[in-house]
């Protein structure tokens, strides 16, 4: 099954910030095709007037008062962090 | 003796009645459960990580509440397994990912704060596929779980380990998360019973998502009497999860022990057509009858769009979960890449070494139906044949009170069989799925053998919110068989 000659899985990958390798890609590329040589069948279906589902009940706003509750101490709020100092999370330089 | 009465194999109300007598302790069916574990978990390896010592000083405080006269009910000392996606404090909390391989959970999920107020003993973290993306737990970044019945079968996934554990005797209950069939098919490949409950049943909250608008989290048991023990511990409205809903929770145990139908069941021909097992669909069909001589009316009855259900869940799921797993960048918790140049590419990089190929397929394949000029086309689609999917079910439900399907179109599958074709493993949750997208209650019970002697499971799908009707008509099915007191030989 070709794969849709839109699908750029470069640019897929770019915009998940997910670093691919050559192999990867092209795995992923032959496998994704299928399955969206699959989904193709939705193509078929007549939804006109059909209103989309995001959640299987309707949901509305929920309001909470505005209060303050007890959290997490920031030792243990930090205690996954892969670099930390001084209570604070240590990343790559992120401004010139 | 015989095997069954081991205390490993019992059910949580066979249990807890031996312990309320005190012809048992909470620290003597730890021990037990923790010795058998210790024995087959080699072969089953349904676990990412357990702490047996911690458990025997639950085990030894919920004693001392019993002594005492304060016991918390039925769950109060029974060991239950959690599925590591859901988070116990202090406890790791993986989704048997590489990229939480060394989170400890620094709170613990609504489900797992109501098994403890309840007594229960959270002890032992169970395999998945990683982040509960797939149907036979190969996709675990740690082990592969075996199925107890043939070690050489998958034990179904995503929950695969909840339900190996159960069945292998390593837990006497365990929690699973449900988005395509995650707690109902390794169930029913396992030989326990299932519960995915109404989405919005049970709060979700510390539970790590894959796909929002479709996990919920259920329970594995022995019995239908257990699942609703648990089900009515864990279910509820909880404002720290704002799609839980505010429902009445009715007393499933007791409700399970009046209601006796008969019941109008509906058969839809689309989930017994080409692809199911002719057992499975043997074994569904003894089933059926069985209700019939119990007094129920069977209807045929049409979900029209059920052919449809995959490609909306692989649409809508990979939809969320690009969204969902966002998060795991590098930066506040999880797996940090070195040597990374800069901040973006540190992303790229923690991301492309935490993460397993089925979660970086889903999160590429989710990207494409979500990126700018395919929303229309993918996503909005697929959302709309939600609507669809779930009318049919709401205009089946005019006419019968639940509806009786396959869980799996097959027995457990051999490992390796689908792991490198990805769209035949997604076909394996062909009955399950159409659930989760409707928000509907799904439970999946044993109803049989295959000639190799691997279990069958039988699917009952129910009405939203009446999980009281649902377990009351497994339940009717449960009493008449012995399927749910077999064990596997290990």
């Amino acid at each position: 099954m070709p794969q849709p000659a839109d699908f750029n899985i470069d640019h897929l990958a770019s915009l998940a910030r997910l670093a691919l390798t050559a192999e990867e890609k092209a795995r992923f590329s032959a496998q994704i095709s299928d399955v969206l040589a699959y989904i193709a069948q939705l193509k078929e279906v007549d939804v006109s007037g059909v209103e989309p589902t995001a959640h299987a009940f309707p949901l509305f706003n929920v309001w909470a008062e505005d209060m303050p509750q007890p959290g997490l101490p920031v030792d243990v709020a930090l205690r996954n962090a892969p670099a930390q100092r001084d209570h604070m999370i240590v990343v790559p330089k992120v401004v010139e | 003796m015989t095997m069954s009465d081991e205390l490993f194999f019992q059910p949580v109300a066979g249990l807890a009645a031996q312990l309320a007598e005190k012809k048992i302790s909470s620290v003597e069916l730890m021990q037990a459960v923790l010795a058998r574990t210790q024995a087959v978990e080699p072969r089953v390896q349904a676990f990412n990580s357990y702490d047996g010592a911690g458990a025997l000083v639950q085990a030894q405080a919920s004693d001392a509440r019993r002594a005492a006269g304060q016991t918390r009910g039925p769950l109060d000392g029974i060991p239950v397994g959690i599925k590591d996606v859901i988070s116990v404090t202090g406890q790791p909390l993986t989704a048997s990912s590489k990229i939480l391989a060394n989170f400890v959970s620094p709170y613990d999920a609504t489900v797992t704060r109501k098994l403890k107020d309840a007594g229960a003993i959270c002890w032992g973290r169970l395999n998945l596929d990683e982040f509960a993306m797939g149907s036979s737990t190969e996709n675990s970044a740690f082990k592969s779980t075996c199925n107890p019945w043939d070690l050489a079968c998958v034990p179904g996934g995503s929950s695969g380990g909840s339900a190996a554990a159960l069945a292998a005797g390593e837990a006497i209950a365990t929690l699973g998360s449900d988005t395509g069939g995650s707690i109902r098919q390794p169930a029913a490949l396992c030989g326990v019973v299932g519960l995915k409950p109404t989405y919005g049943l049970v709060s979700r909250y510390g539970l790590i998502a894959f796909a929002s608008s479709l996990d919920q989290i259920g329970p594995f048991t022995r019995t239908v009497e257990d699942a609703a023990i648990m089900l009515g511990t864990i279910a509820g409205h909880d404002t720290n999860d704002s799609t839980s809903f505010k429902t009445e929770i009715p007393d499933y145990r007791a409700e399970l022990a009046k209601r006796r139908g008969p019941w109008k069941l509906g058969i839809a021909k689309e989930y017994f057509g080409a692809g199911l097992d002719p057992e499975v669909g043997a074994a569904v069909q003894a089933a059926i009858d069985y209700y019939k001589k119990l007094g129920c009316e069977i209807r045929e009855i049409s979900l029209p769009h059920t052919q449809h259900a995959v490609a909306v869940y692989y649409i809508i799921a990979t939809a969320e979960c690009s969204s969902n797993l966002a998060r795991y960048d590098g930066i506040r918790y999880g797996h940090r890449a070195k040597g990374a140049t800069d901040i973006v590419d540190l992303y790229f990089k923690s991301r492309a070494e935490g993460f397993g190929p089925e979660v970086k397929r889903r999160i590429i394949l989710g990207t494409y139906v979500l990126s700018s000029g395919y929303y229309d086309a993918y996503y909005l689609r697929a959302q709309k044949v939600r609507t669809l999917i779930r009318q049919d079910f709401l205009n089946a439900y005019k006419e019968v009170d639940a509806i009786l399907t396959p869980t799996s179109p097959t027995p457990a599958f051999k490992k390796g069989e689908k792991a490198a074709d990805p769209l035949s493993m997604y076909l394996s949750d062909i009955y399950t799925i159409g659930v989760n997208l409707a928000g509907l209650p799904g439970i999946s019970v044993p109803c049989g053998f295959s000639s190799g002697g691997l279990p069958i499971g039988l699917q009952i799908i129910g009405q939203p919110f009446k999980e009281a009707d649902l377990l009351a008509i497994a339940g009717a099915y449960e009493r008449g068989h012995d399927w749910h007191l077999k064990h596997p030989k290990l």
